[in-house]
């Protein structure tokens, strides 16, 4: 039995995880805005199989909550094994481009208020020497592309950011997992038309389950992103910015 | 809520969109949607136009599919209702829980086996699904919730069992499991000829078997009538182990012709007579009652014409009608696929609009072949409605208003329950008043 924090526990990908938990008899805690869903996903979850230790109503970038909500977690779970980082917006690009307060407060929810929380996980875990960090970050933050470069910004951020934390935290023996979906089938991105490479929240959540089973650094969901971004980071900028993407 | 292109279709027709904008629900809490008309959408099994709406919406409930709670011992199981049986079934069997009633795919909705108050082939003892319902939620499009149960707020209750989605939405539902000893069943398989002769065993293993259902031969009846096998099963009290079927790989595509040739549908429906007269076997439920979902989209063999599935009760005191049904189809040599023959109850039925009712009920697969088959499936009306029965909207895209009217006259009923800002492209054909009507 795995004590793991869920943060952004109502998103379609996370809660999908979170039922793969519960089979496992996982004890969790969920975090996210919506207090209705946030029941509806602990009641679920609980009837399959998980024991709840509670769920708590937080908007992340309240970043002065931070430290009260994150030890009312780790006291009601009993310490913490596990901390999936799951909360994200998906903005609009052409309205961020319009407005430098939007692009900010993209920023900040996808970017800010993911770092101050793993800043504090990780000084709790560096100190008890053991645990493991998941975060979702996104295929749109391996190269900006015109079509959602805030929202890869942050994502490249959060990315880069993790890359230097599990340079730090290997000495502890605390691990860390980079999560890099590409199309799932959300809400997120309930406006899109869905084609082949579309993937469904369960898909997602099994490849993830698994890589945080075994420890893997970095994983794309589902697979085969790993190679079509293989392909958009080499192609040769004078190309690729004539290209629409 | 965001409406976006639609790419969905119902079971027997392929080709046509169910409707050409999709809002989905992923919450409860989330309200009616504001485009309109709409339909609520399980996951499509149904094979005709009751789940579709070609100028509208299709509200898709799949994103909910969340169990809500479970008492362990009661077996009542309260959950959303997007959530799919084949969920609950893998839940729910390894804890000893099986579902009351169950259709022939175990990849329906909640919601949609409420609906059209599915049958399974324990209706002889059980009744239909909508007999083991305990309460559910409806939202309707004025933002009314209401709770009903056989207790409060009955009526909705009622008009909501078989109201094929045109009361509101449901959001979810509480049934009763049953328990079971395991997954293995033990199966008994029964040739037989004639409709009498199945009566006759319908009759015999009424109490002694939960499950019973037989399959036909509608294509070369013998002289003493049709042939088959009839089949009775009940879950093994001395359980061993059985296997799962492996699912065998589906067509990735549509082909634009049928895969299905008469001579391959002869070929199939003259094997199962050389089966011995009488076999016992312990099988893995789902090979008992899931036998199609081992092949992912089989309905995809029938090319991209698609097909249709006729299913009619009729009473008992009419039993003869079902092999002039047989009779007639043997004549036109329309092929049948799988032709099932099951005994109802003498359940009253749970909704106004409930389609299993005491009697016979039969099922029969035919490829689109265009005109020539809709003319046979008028003809085949004409005994269903002479017989004093009734065609089963779940599997309909072509039954005419008369016929549908007599065979559900509580129709008018459920108009009157009906949300103005839901309709479907069945009830438009059968209800809905047409202008100089
Ligand atoms: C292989 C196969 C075998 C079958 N065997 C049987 C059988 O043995 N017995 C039997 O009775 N049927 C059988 N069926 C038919 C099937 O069980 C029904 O058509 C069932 O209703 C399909 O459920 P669905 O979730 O796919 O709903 P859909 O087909 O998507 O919708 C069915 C109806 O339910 C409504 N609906 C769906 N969800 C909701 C909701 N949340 N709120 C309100 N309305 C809703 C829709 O508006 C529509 O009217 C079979 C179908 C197949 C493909
Ligand atoms: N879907 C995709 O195609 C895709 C692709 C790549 C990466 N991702 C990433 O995967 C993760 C999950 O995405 P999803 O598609 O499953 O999303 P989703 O279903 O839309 O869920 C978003 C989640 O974020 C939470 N959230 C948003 N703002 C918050 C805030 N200020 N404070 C607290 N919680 C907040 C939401 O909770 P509330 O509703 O309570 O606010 C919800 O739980 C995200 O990080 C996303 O960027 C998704």
């Amino acid at each position: 039995m795995r004590k793991v924090l869920i943060i952004g526990a109502t998103s379609a990908i996370a809660a999908a995880i979170a039922r793969l938990f519960a089979k496992d008899g996982d004890r969790v805690f969920l975090i996210a805005r919506n207090e209705e869903h946030l029941k509806a996903t602990a009641d679920d979850i609980a009837v399959r199989g998980a024991s709840v230790a509670g769920y708590r109503s937080l908007d992340v970038n309240a970043l002065d909550e931070h430290r009260a909500v994150l030890e009312e977690a780790e006291g009601a779970l009993g310490g913490i094994d596990l901390a999936l980082i799951a909360h994200g917006t998906l903005p609009v690009q052409i309205d961020c481009e319009r407005s430098p307060g939007l692009t900010a407060q993209e920023l900040q929810t996808n970017a800010v208020s993911t770092i101050a929380l793993l800043t504090r996980l990780a000084e709790r875990m560096e100190e008890r020497r053991s645990g493991r960090i998941a975060v979702i970050t996104s295929v749109a933050g391996d190269r900006g592309r015109q079509s959602n470069y805030v929202y890869g910004a942050a994502k490249a951020a959060v990315d880069t950011f993790l890359e230097g934390l599990r340079q730090r935290l290997h000495k502890s023996g605390v691990g860390v997992t980079t999560v890099r979906p590409g199309f799932i089938d959300t809400p997120m991105t309930a406006g899109f038309r869905k084609g082949l490479l579309w993937a469904k929240p369960e898909t997602a959540a099994k490849r993830i389950h698994a890589a945080i089973g075994k420890g893997t650094d970095v994983v794309y969901v589902p697979w085969f992103w790993g190679w079509i971004m293989l392909v958009i980071r080499f192609l040769p900028r004078s190309i690729f910015k004539r290209i629409k993407l | 809520m965001t409406s976006v292109d639609a790419a969905y279709s119902s079971w027997g027709r392929p080709r046509v969109e169910a409707g050409k904008r999709v809002v989905r629900l992923w919450w409860r809490d989330q309200g009616f949607p504001a485009d309109r008309p709409a339909l609520p959408f399980g996951n499509g099994r149904s094979y005709g136009d009751s789940c579709l709406i070609r100028e509208g919406a299709i509200i898709d409930l799949r994103g909910l599919d969340r169990f809500i709670s479970f008492d362990n011992d009661t077996g009542l199981l309260r959950c959303e209702a997007g959530v799919l049986l084949s969920d609950i079934l893998a839940h729910f069997v390894p804890k000893g829980w099986f579902l009351p009633v169950t259709p022939g795919t175990r990849f329906v909705t909640l919601g949609g086996a409420i609906a059209n108050d599915v049958h399974g082939k324990n209706h002889h003892r059980a009744g239909s699904f909508g007999h083991h319902v305990r309460r559910l939620e409806l939202l309707r499009s004025d933002g009314t919730r209401i709770v009903c149960s056989p207790h409060e707020s009955a009526d909705w209750f009622t008009a909501t069992i078989g109201g094929c989605g045109l009361t509101g939405i449901i959001l979810w539902a509480e049934i009763a499991l049953q328990r079971v000893p395991g997954p293995a069943m033990e199966v008994e398989t029964l040739r037989f000829s004639g409709v009498d002769e199945f009566l006759e065993l319908s009759r015999s293993s009424h109490n002694s078997h939960e499950y019973t259902v037989a399959w036909i031969d509608a294509l070369n009846p013998g002289s003493d009538g049709a042939r088959g096998l009839f089949f009775r099963s009940n879950f093994a009290a001395d359980q061993r182990p059985v296997a799962a079927p492996r699912p065998k790989p589906g067509l990735p595509f549509t082909p634009p012709v049928s895969l299905l040739p008469k001579a391959a549908v002869r070929l199939f429906n003259a094997a199962h007579h050389h089966w011995p007269r009488r076999s016992r076997q312990y099988v893995h439920y789902e090979r008992s009652f899931y036998p199609l979902d081992a092949v992912p989209n089989w309905n995809r063999l029938f090319g991209r014409r698609g097909f249709f599935q006729y299913q009619c009760v009729v009473p008992y005191s009419a039993a003869e009608a079902i092999g002039a049904l047989i009779a007639r189809v043997a004549r036109a040599g329309e092929g049948s696929f799988l032709s099932v023959l099951k005994v109802f109850g003498d359940h009253k039925p749970a909704g106004w609009l409930s389609f299993p009712r005491p009697g016979l009920t039969l099922a029969l697969d035919f490829p689109d072949r265009g005109e020539q088959t809709l003319k046979l499936l008028d003809t085949l009306d004409e005994i269903t409605v002479e017989a004093g029965g009734a065609v089963y909207p779940a599997k309909d895209a072509r039954m005419n208003a008369q016929t549908f009217r007599r065979g559900f006259p509580s129709w008018q009923r459920l108009e009157d329950y009906r949300d103005p800002a839901i309709c479907s492209d069945f009830w438009r054909r059968v209800a809905v008043p047409q202008p100089g009507e």
